[in-house]
């Protein structure tokens, strides 16, 4: 039973630079780093040393609390630095590759395994914390039996990849025996989510063992978090997986050849970018090479994922281990005189206080300033028009600031993360860090369950 | 604007903490935040920010108010002018006007930012824009002869009881305009009521022409002399006796018109007040016990504070419902009281003051069964599930 769901709520950002469907030759960089703030709630053990020789497999660091889940070296080389910060943080394991050896964690056909052997091999290989799960969005624990897994089929972020065009690119073999793998691990359904606005989706009808449902409406209609919130609600103590779609390859090819190899199609945009495109590499790849020569001379912020939840990262920086997109776009340290008084010609806006709002078509280059202070929450009603679900968000909030467990629970926080969050702050007039807010939120519920 | 800046720069370190006037820093960085958007830079979270800033959103609620400012400048000086049997023209009226209204608005402005200033220094917070349009509102909704030194009293009453105690702009339940109002109302009555503060000059009875009343339309109505009323039309355009800026439906209007198509005012508490108003106009036209219950519910839409009060005091987010279908419930239950207390308490002529006041106390009440709803709605949910997977 596929089921179309038509959203109304939500919010397009429309940024210049989207990436032109065009793939760019494989890049394949010298330096790749693996970072641990990229799985939040994680504290890593770490497990190689400097220097220490590594194969695209070899564990660099684990969960400490379950030692079993792995994080793994994308590529064969050798362990350059581990870069700490405040109170001696594990920022980012730094890898140098040399030459192209992997560990071999056996082929072998899904359907013949058991869940068991399934989770093992994800587990070993480092494809693991590819599985996140909500509540708390965070890597999913093996223990766990959730009562269904969802793929979502498009991304609806700003300048986001068009999915559609990496499956054209892609081998629909490993995708097919990345479902059979995942299938195994649910008694329930694996959803894959469609655009419900496309007339190129025959490309999935090669694609079975999974559900298909579409979704249409603006930006967060993308987002895993309300397909899983119209599709199969969460309640207190039920779980469910979440897995990108470009990791459900990574997980065919683990199967199908036996190696760690998280190669993905990645969309280089951004309004400073000049051609935006598409290239190939592996998670964790150094953006060095791939955006040298193709920025605009400036002051620019480099960008793993998206412009709302992405991760900063320097022009050296890698790419971040759930991310297909980079984004460039120029930073805003510069004092506006009279800023909030601008008629606003060129300054795009969720309001409609800013003559922009009269040109309903048009894109625009936005940058990294605040535009104001941060301020109490003042005005209402603005959260849930971009917010397509039936939950209060400034109520929840303030369930977190207080510290108030039973409302968060009872106001539903068990169904979102901080990327169902982040157009509202996006368009806060209070400038409030509401996915922090949030962060802290889903940490603290956590501690409070466990 | 670089030099400026460059100036800004230089006088910083002076203000900042072990700077010479560091007890000013909030007043620098008040001023500072007031001429430049800051060059902070999102750190985590969301890369890019909306433009929208709270600066702006009450930027957008000063403009929607200088319509009725502006009749009401003009309004004030016709008023007195007929008073005194004279007939202005245009720009004469409204200078005179203007000039008159004017002292009440730096006075408000002054003693409430004063207040926020300090409030802002001790709290080492940045100082908020919400005063920016209380500061604009309090004078409009005050009758123009009221002294001074009474006007100041009443602003820093509500700005420190009404709203620094309670944690400043954002925090507070009451409208902290409405407060200044209701202030003056019960502390000095004769201020606030009869005939004689609405028109200039009336008071101090110089030069006065025989006949000349100055009655507002309400006090008209409570005194039950409905056959006085000026007309639909004279009272919707504003030629009328009243508080400084809600004579004008017509200007209300306007700003109402702004407000919406901005999206900075909810339409929906604004729609629910006057439906709430129409559905107990039309009750007490049935009933119809005496002439001013047989008014046309319409009639109320345009007399004393009732446009003014739903457009631009009950859609104060932070004393207001914060939640949408709450928003309906309070603007409704606004209107219909505000009627209510019209006609049927002898003791108050005005009841959009007192209605407001009341359903801020009473809107988070709303809010709560309003989320309640949505709780349990989880809860059920969440059975069912339980149920069958038992099954």
């Amino acid at each position: 039973m596929s089921r179309s769901i038509k959203l109304k709520k939500g919010f397009d950002i429309r940024l210049e630079g989207i990436a032109e469907k065009k793939l760019g030759a494989t890049v394949d960089p010298v330096m790749f780093g693996v970072r641990p703030t990229d799985f939040p709630g994680l504290i890593p053990k770490l497990e190689v040393k400097p220097d220490s020789e590594v194969l695209a497999g070899t564990p660099l660091f684990c969960d400490k609390l379950h030692p079993e889940i792995q994080f793994t070296s994308p590529v064969s080389g050798r362990v350059i630095s581990v870069e700490r910060g405040e109170r001696r943080k594990m920022l980012e394991v730094t890898v140098e590759k040399n030459g192209t050896r992997y560990i071999d964690f056996g082929k072998a056909e899904p359907d013949k395994l058991t869940a068991g052997q399934i989770i093992n091999q994800l587990l070993n290989s480092g494809l693991w914390p590819a599985i996140r799960q909500r509540p708390y969005h965070i890597v999913a624990d093996p223990n766990d039996k959730p009562k269904s897994i969802f793929i979502s089929g498009f991304d609806t972020a700003p300048l986001a990849p068009d999915y559609n065009f990496i499956l054209e690119n892609s081998s629909l073999a490993l995708f097919r025996t990345g479902i059979r793998a995942l299938s195994k691990l649910t008694s329930g359904l694996v959803n894959l989510v469609l655009n419900g606005n496309r007339k190129d989706n025959q490309i999935f009808d090669a694609i079975e063992g999974v559900e298909k449902s579409y979704f249409s409406g603006p930006h967060p209609a993308g987002n895993a978090g309300v397909h899983i919130h119209h599709l199969d609600p969460l309640n207190k103590g039920e779980i469910v997986w979440i897995v990108n779609l470009q990791d459900v390859f990574s997980i065919g090819r683990l199967f199908e050849e036996g190696i760690y190899k998280p190669e993905r199609i990645v969309a280089l945009t951004g309004s400073e970018v000049i051609k935006p495109q598409y290239y190939r590499m592996l998670s964790g790849s150094a953006v060095t090479q791939v955006v040298a020569g193709k920025i605009n001379p400036g002051n620019q912020r480099y960008i793993s994922g998206n412009v709302l939840t992405g991760t900063k990262i320097g022009p050296e920086g890698f790419l971040g281990y759930y991310d297909s997109q980079i984004t460039v776009i120029p930073e805003g340290n510069y004092y506006e005189f009279f800023g909030w008084a601008d008629p606003g010609i060129s300054k795009f806006s969720f309001s409609r206080t800013f003559l922009s709002s009269l040109f309903p078509r048009r894109s625009y280059k936005l940058d990294t300033n605040m535009h104001g202070g941060e301020r109490a929450f003042v005005v209402t009603g603005q959260y849930e028009k971009v917010i397509p679900m039936d939950i209060f968000p400034m109520q929840l909030l303030k369930a977190i600031i207080a510290e108030d467990i039973d409302n968060m629970e009872n106001l539903g926080i068990y169904e979102v993360a901080e990327e169902d969050f982040a157009l509202c702050e996006f368009i806060c007039p209070s400038k409030i860090e509401i996915q922090s807010e949030l962060r802290k939120g889903l940490d603290l519920m956590r501690k409070e369950m466990s | 604007m670089n030099s400026l800046r460059k100036k800004l720069d230089k006088l910083k370190p002076h203000f900042s903490k072990g700077g010479r006037f560091e007890k000013l820093q909030s007043v620098f960085d008040g001023f500072e935040a007031f001429m430049f958007v800051s060059d902070k830079v999102t750190f985590k979270g969301s890369h890019i920010r909306d433009p929208l800033d709270l600066k702006r959103t009450m930027t957008v609620v000063i403009i929607a108010l200088l319509p009725a400012l502006l009749f009401g400048s003009y309004n004030t000086g016709l008023q007195h002018f007929r008073s005194v049997g004279i007939d202005p023209s245009l720009f004469q009226a409204f200078w005179f006007g203007f000039l008159r209204i004017l002292p009440l608005i730096i006075v408000s402005y002054v003693v409430g930012l004063g207040i926020e200033f300090i409030a802002a220094q001790i709290r080492g917070h940045e100082i908020n824009e919400g005063y920016l349009v209380t500061g604009l509102l309090i004078p409009l909704i005050m009758p123009i002869d009221i002294p001074l030194w009474m006007l100041a009293l009443a602003v820093a009453f509500s700005v420190i009881l009404g709203k620094e105690v309670f944690g400043g702009t954002g925090m507070n339940i009451f409208n902290p305009a409405l407060l200044a109002r209701a202030f003056v109302f019960f502390s000095y009555p004769a201020w606030m009521t009869g005939d004689n503060v609405w028109t200039e000059g009336l008071t101090a009875g110089k030069n006065i022409v025989d006949g000349f009343s100055g009655a507002t339309p309400l006090s008209l109505c409570a005194a039950g002399e409905i056959t006085k009323l000026p007309s639909f039309m004279q009272m919707f355009l504003g030629f009328i006796p009243g508080s400084v800026g809600e004579t004008s439906t017509v200007a209300i209007l306007i700003g109402a018109v702004i407000l919406i198509i901005t999206g900075v005012g909810s339409w929906k508490i604004i729609a629910g007040v006057f439906a709430g108003g129409m559905g107990m106009g039309l009750l007490l036209n049935a009933v119809s016990l005496n002439a001013y219950m047989e008014l046309p519910f319409y009639y109320h839409f345009v007399m004393g504070g009732f446009a003014f009060g739903a457009v631009f005091m009950a859609t104060d987010p932070v004393s207001g419902s914060q939640t949408e279908k709450g928003k309906w419930i309070y603007g409704i239950l606004i209107g219909v009281l505000s009627i209510l207390i019209r006609v049927l308490n002898p003791a108050y002529p005005e009841g959009v003051m007192l209605a407001i006041l009341l359903m801020n106390l009473f809107a988070p009440l709303i809010d709560y069964f309003v989320v309640q709803s949505n709780i349990k709605k989880r809860l059920k949910r969440a059975k069912v599930a339980l149920k069958t997977s038992v099954k």
